[in-house]
C-alpha cells in the first residue's frame, strides 16, 4: 500500500516549497480525491503572487521547446519556474503518451523549476480540468513564473483563457493560410503572438498573414497584440518575448488586472457552482435509483436531455427558476 | 465525486545507449492499456531520472538500457530512489541484462526485468499486479 500523508501536511509542504508536497498535491487535484478541496482550501490564500503565463498553438508549432528557452531565460533572471504541460487523453482508452517534457529534460535537475507532465482526462478546451488548480499549487509554492503549455490547439481550444494572465499563441510557417488568421477562437485571446521556426523560408509569409489580420483589429483596445519571431531551437527571439510578456504583465497591473480577475472569479464561480449542482443532482438520482431510468428515456428518444434537465432543476429548486 | 485515478508511468533511458525503439513501443502498449506514460528522451542521468519521477508522481518507473552499464547505474538510480523517499515506486527494468545479472538486479529491488522478446501484455499483466495500491 502507499500511504499517502495527510492532507494538511501536503499543503504545510507546498507552502514551504517542498517538490515531493507539490507533486503529490497535483495527483490529489488530478485525481479529484475526496480531499482535494480541502487542499485547494488550505492553499487558496497563498495564490495570486505567480504570474501565469498560457502558451497555445497548434501541433508541432514548437511549444514544448519554446518554453524549453522560455524557462532558461527566467531562470538567468533569477526567476523560479513551474510548467504544466498538458497533452491529450486517448477517448478510446483513457491512456495517454506526456511527451512536451522530453523537450525541457536539461532542465529537470534544476531546483528552481518544476515540470508538471498532465493529461486532459478527456476534458475539453485544450487542457485538463485539473490545471487550474495545479497552476494554482504551483503559485502559492512560490514560483514566480507558472506556464501553462496546452494541447496542440486548433481552433476553438481556448479554456487556457480562464487560467492565464498572458496568452501567448504561437504558429509555425506552413500551416495555414490567411484565412485560417481571420477566423475566431484562438486567434482572439492573443495578448501576444509569435510566429517560431522564423527561419523558415515561409515564416515572413507567415507574420503577413497575421499581421493583414491584426490591422483589421483596430478597435479601441487598451493592449495591441504584439506579433513577434522567434526561433525556438537557438533560443533566438525568445529574450523580446519575454519583454513583451514582462510589458503585458506591467499593463494588467496596472490597468485590468482588476477587472480580468473579477471575471476569471466569476468564471470560476460558476463553473463551482455548474459542478457542485451537477454533482447533487445526478447523486440524489442515483440515491433515488432514478438515473437509469431518465438515461433510458434519452435512449429510447423520449425525452432529450435538456428537458430532463430542466425538469429536475424546478423539482429542486422550485418553479421560479 | 468519482475518483479518477490512473496509473502513471515513467519510461526512463539511463546512460549513453540511443536505442529506444523498445522503450516506445512499450510506452505506446502502456499507453493503450489505459496508463499516462511519461518519456524522458535518451541519455539520462540517475539525477534527472529520479527528479522527474518525484515530479511527475509516477507510480512505476521502467528503466531501458542496451548498454551494458546497468550494474553501474541501477545501484545509483535505486539509491537516489530511496534519498527521495520514493520507496513505494515500482520499477521494472527491460533491455539487454544479462542472465547471471539477474539476481543482482532483484537484490537492488528490481524485481521485473523483461528481456528481449518479452510480450508487452506480459509487462501490462506484471504492472497491473504488482503497482502500489494508493490509499
Amino acid at each position: 500500500m502507499r500511504t499517502l500523508p495527510k492532507i494538511q501536511e501536503i499543503a504545510r509542504g507546498v507552502l514551504a516549497g517542498d517538490r515531493r508536497s507539490i507533486a503529490r498535491a497535483i495527483t490529489t487535484i488530478e485525481n479529484n480525491s475526496p480531499k482535494a478541496q480541502e487542499l485547494i482550501t488550505s492553499i487558496f490564500p497563498h495564490t495570486g503572487n505567480a504570474h501565469v503565463i498560457g502558451l497555445t498553438g497548434p501541433p508541432g508549432s514548437g511549444k514544448s521547446t519554446l518554453i524549453n528557452k522560455i524557462i532558461r531565460e527566467y531562470r538567468r533572471k533569477g526567476k523560479t519556474v513551474g510548467v504544466i504541460a498538458v497533452d491529450p487523453t486517448s477517448p478510446f482508452t483513457g491512456g495517454a503518451f506526456l511527451g512536451d517534457r522530453i523537450r525541457m529534460q536539461e532542465l529537470s535537475t534544476d531546483q528552481g523549476v518544476f515540470i508538471r507532465s498532465m493529461a486532459t482526462r478527456n476534458y475539453l478546451g485544450g487542457i485538463a480540468k485539473a490545471t487550474k488548480n495545479a497552476a494554482k499549487v504551483l503559485d502559492a509554492a512560490g514560483k514566480d513564473i507558472v506556464i501553462v503549455e496546452t494541447v496542440g490547439a486548433g481552433q476553438s481550444e481556448v479554456e487556457i483563457i480562464k487560467v492565464a494572465q498572458t496568452i501567448v499563441v504561437l504558429f509555425a510557417p506552413g500551416l495555414g493560410d490567411e484565412i485560417q488568421a481571420i477566423k475566431a477562437g484562438i486567434m482572439e485571446i492573443a495578448d501576444i503572438f509569435v510566429v517560431n521556426k522564423a527561419d523558415r523560408t515561409n515564416a515572413d509569409k507567415a507574420v503577413m498573414d497575421i499581421q493583414a489580420m491584426l490591422q483589421l483589429n483596430n478597435k479601441e483596445k487598451m493592449w495591441k497584440p504584439p506579433l513577434l519571431k522567434t526561433t525556438a531551437l537557438t533560443g533566438e527571439g525568445v529574450s523580446q518575448l519575454i519583454e513583451k510578456i514582462e510589458e503585458h504583465r506591467l499593463f494588467l497591473e496596472k490597468e485590468f488586472e482588476r477587472k480580468r480577475s473579477r471575471e476569471k472569479a466569476e468564471a470560476e464561480l460558476v463553473e463551482a457552482i455548474k459542478e457542485k449542482v451537477a454533482s447533487s443532482i445526478i447523486e440524489e438520482l442515483k440515491r433515488e435509483g432514478k438515473l437509469e431510468e431518465f438515461l433510458q428515456k434519452i435512449l429510447e428518444k423520449k425525452m432529450d436531455p435538456a428537458s430532463i434537465a430542466e425538469k429536475l432543476l424546478n423539482k429542486k429548486f422550485g418553479k421560479q427558476i | 465525486m468519482q475518483n479518477q485515478r490512473k496509473i502513471r508511468v515513467l519510461i526512463a533511458k539511463p546512460g549513453l545507449d540511443s536505442h529506444d525503439r523498445g522503450a516506445k513501443i512499450l510506452a505506446r502498449a502502456l499507453r493503450d492499456a489505459g496508463m499516462e506514460v511519461i518519456y524522458t528522451g535518451l541519455k539520462q542521468t540517475p539525477e534527472q531520472i529520479v527528479e522527474t519521477a518525484l515530479q511527475e508522481d509516477v507510480d512505476v518507473i521502467g528503466l531501458s538500457i542496451l548498454s551494458g552499464a546497468h550494474k553501474t547505474l541501477f545501484p545509483m538510480i535505486m539509491e537516489l530512489l530511496k534519498q527521495k523517499g520514493l520507496t513505494d515506486v515500482l520499477v521494472v527494468a527491460g533491455g539487454i541484462i544479462p542472465e547471471e545479472d539477474v539476481p543482482e538486479m532483484k537484490k537492488l529491488g528490481i524485481k521485473g526485468i523483461f528481456g528481449p522478446g518479452t510480450r508487452t501484455d506480459e509487462i501490462i499483466q506484471y504492472i497491473f499486479e504488482n503497482v502500489p495500491k494508493r490509499i
